[in-house]
């Protein structure tokens, strides 16, 4: 980087922003707290006085006053606007975080999820009056077991740890139908942290183990591992890593001769949709984040929701409540006893699952259709492969320079001896006007450095993301300590004290508990 | 600092009599970074070379510390609790995690001097 090219960067923004009156910076309004908008005294919205009823809470009646800040409906509406401006998302640019799939969420899934027959129904409707929503999730279901090649699914799991907790609970379950009190289960240590956390939650000891020199497991490992006590194992193909496992046929193999089963996490299924079945590597269940691999990733329109597909083996313990087809009409089977020969471990949510989101996940399914499923993930990986081919030579891969899948790990050895950190460089990333990728994920590599960039970006934009990634790269190696170290320059806030926010937390808003050196940054 | 033992797992023993003082290495601190929390065993409790006996919380990430040799807890650094920084600043210092009454000190020998260890650090590096 040349000093010539560095004076052209545009001037310091943030010496002009502490020089005006109001703290503003042109448009760019200073958000104050919903707290320090209202007042406590005022009311936003002028009620009759209550009539002198006498209180029927038997003294449960609040004594004091509740001190919530009244407000406007412009002030509540603006404070809500203008934070969503500060914010990045899928919607303004590049989002290229490991491991999270952040692909577009296209339009026509909104106009579908709002449609009034989707939109305004309520679960405790009479199943009669809403076999539109019910015909919805059976096709929904019949696509993910088609496409996973599983014998069955269950909807209703929120997101991906949900899911997690799902199969595993029904992995005990088959343990105990069978009489068997197991107590292990297998983990590699390139897993997501909430893997191990599942299977602690369920009560088991979590054994792990590392992979082998190339970043996948081996099934020696697995074999090694293995015993009568594991119950099960929960690995991610394509890992954590960006590589596709590809001992994966005989490590089910491996794990099924010791009686024990087999849980895939399907954070990374975007990967692989239409090319291979996770049935039929022998896969006993797998959470699917609708919200990941079928659109409508954080931010992107609605909450999370993670069925999971179950095997033959697995599906008799699935949870209720499950659609049911009968005839031309659609039954939601809510409790065990009504689920025929099956014997449900019992149930996850109070009601079905993330409506909204099967909508979402459906429309993207049928307008994609197969084959545009499968181009999606050719995509996805070709995109990947295209980000790595444009970096390998100034930045370090952790596992040699080798064909990745839909994402593609660096690590922090080409920052040796420059006194940057990974840290340094995403924050450095923010002020060149893209979100950081994944840092410090997965922890086998050092100082990791997690893209995935998705089908949704253009080469052009592919291009652009490259060019800045090799300026700072070289930036770094030159020794352009500044640009790192006081990074982001540009955003709404600068380098946060994460240390001091970790130690000394602020959890609850007080009158005056905004210190004094915090006002004045 | 050449009387202290380490452990793979990049803890330290000191001993003083027949009491080991357990701590984290400097090199462990500085791969985890600003330390924020850190969770001590109860004393008393009896831990087996290779338990889990303590947590400390980055704010990169969270590490369990092992008992790199097995013995009775007899007491810990309740410093951490209010300064967990001390870590930082004084791993193998001041910043000592536990104390431990060792039950077996053949078990001393199974771990590494400062100059295995400080080649086996450089490697993991």
């Amino acid at each position: 980087m040349s000093g010539e090219a560095r004076d052209k960067r545009a001037p310091e923004p943030m010496a002009r922003i502490e020089r005006t009156f109001s703290g503003n910076a042109g448009l760019q309004i200073e958000e104050p707290l919903l707290f320090e908008v209202g007042r406590t005294e005022i009311s936003g919205v002028d009620l009759p006085e209550p009539s002198n009823d006498k209180p029927r809470f038997g003294g449960l009646e609040r004594q004091g006053e509740i001190g919530l800040p009244g407000l406007t409906e412009p002030e509540a509406m603006r404070h809500y606007v203008r934070l969503s401006q500060k914010n990045y998302a899928i919607d303004m640019g590049t989002y290229p975080l490991g491991s999270c799939t952040m692909k577009h969420n296209p339009r026509l899934n909104e106009k579908m999820a709002r449609l009034p027959g989707f939109a305004d129904i309520h679960p405790l409707q009479p199943q009669s009056s809403v076999q539109g929503a019910l015909e919805l999730m059976a096709m929904l279901a019949d696509w993910l077991c088609e496409m996973t090649g599983m014998a069955s699914v269950a909807l209703s799991p929120k997101a991906g740890a949900h899911g997690e907790l799902c199969g595993m609970t029904a992995i005990r379950a088959a343990h105990e139908a069978k009489g068997v009190k197991r107590s292990v289960v297998l983990v590699p240590e390139s897993a997501h942290g909430t893997n191990p956390a599942t299977a602690a939650l369920l009560g088991y000891d979590v054994k792990a183990f590392p992979a082998r020199e190339d970043g996948t497991v081996s099934v020696d490992a697995v074999r090694e591992a293995m015993s009568d006590d594991v119950a099960g194992i929960m690995l991610t193909n394509p890992n954590t890593c960006g590589l596709f496992e590809r001992d994966i046929v005989e490590i089910a193999e491996a794990v099924h001769e010791k009686g024990a089963y087999f849980y895939c996490d399907g954070a990374n299924f975007n990967a692989i949709v239409g090319k291979v079945r996770p049935g039929d590597l022998g896969i006993d269940c797998m959470h699917i984040n609708l919200h990941k691999t079928f659109s409508t990733p954080h931010g992107g329109g609605g909450p999370g929701s993670g069925p999971v597909v179950f095997s033959k083996a697995l599906a008799p313990f699935a949870p209720v409540p499950f659609v049911e087809r009968q005839g031309d009409a659609c039954r939601l089977v809510e409790t065990g006893e009504a689920a025929g020969d099956a014997t449900p471990f019992g149930r996850l949510t109070a009601f079905h699952g993330q409506m909204g989101m099967f909508v979402r996940a459906l429309a993207y399914m049928l307008s994609h259709g197969a084959d545009g499923m499968r181009q999606a993930s050719e995509d996805a990986v070709l995109n990947a492969n295209y980000l790595r081919a444009g970096l390998s030579d100034l930045m370090s891969q952790p596992f040699g320079d080798q064909p990745c899948m839909h994402e593609v790990l660096f690590d922090d050895s080409f920052l040796k001896d420059t006194d940057i950190t990974t840290h340094d460089l995403a924050k450095a990333l923010i002020d060149e006007g893209y979100h950081p990728m994944t840092v410090y994920f997965p922890l086998v590599a050092h100082g990791a450095m997690l893209i995935e960039p998705t089908e949704s970006e253009s080469r052009a934009a592919l291009d652009g993301f490259i060019a800045v990634m090799r300026d700072l790269a070289q930036s770094a190696q030159g020794g352009d300590v500044a640009r790192f170290r006081d990074a982001p320059r540009y955003a709404p806030r600068r380098r946060l004290d994460e240390t001091r926010a970790a130690r000394e937390p602020v959890l609850r808003w007080r009158d005056g508990n905004v210190r004094q050196d915090d006002a004045a940054e | 600092m050449s009387d202290m033992k380490f452990s793979k797992d990049h803890e330290y023993v000191r001993m003083e009599g027949d009491v080991a003082v357990v701590g984290i290495t400097n090199f462990a601190q500085k791969q985890l970074g600003d330390i924020v929390f850190v969770e001590l065993p109860e004393t008393g409790r009896t831990l087996a070379k290779g338990d889990e006996a303590a947590v400390v919380d980055s704010v990169k990430a969270a590490a369990e510390v092992y008992a790199p040799i097995g013995g009775e807890v007899v007491e810990v650094n309740g410093e951490l609790n209010k300064n967990p920084a001390l870590v930082n600043e004084d791993a193998e210092g001041g910043a000592w995690f536990f104390k431990l009454k060792v039950a077996n000190m053949d078990e001393l020998a199974e771990l590494m001097d400062a100059g295995a260890y400080t080649a086996f650090a450089e490697g993991t590096a």
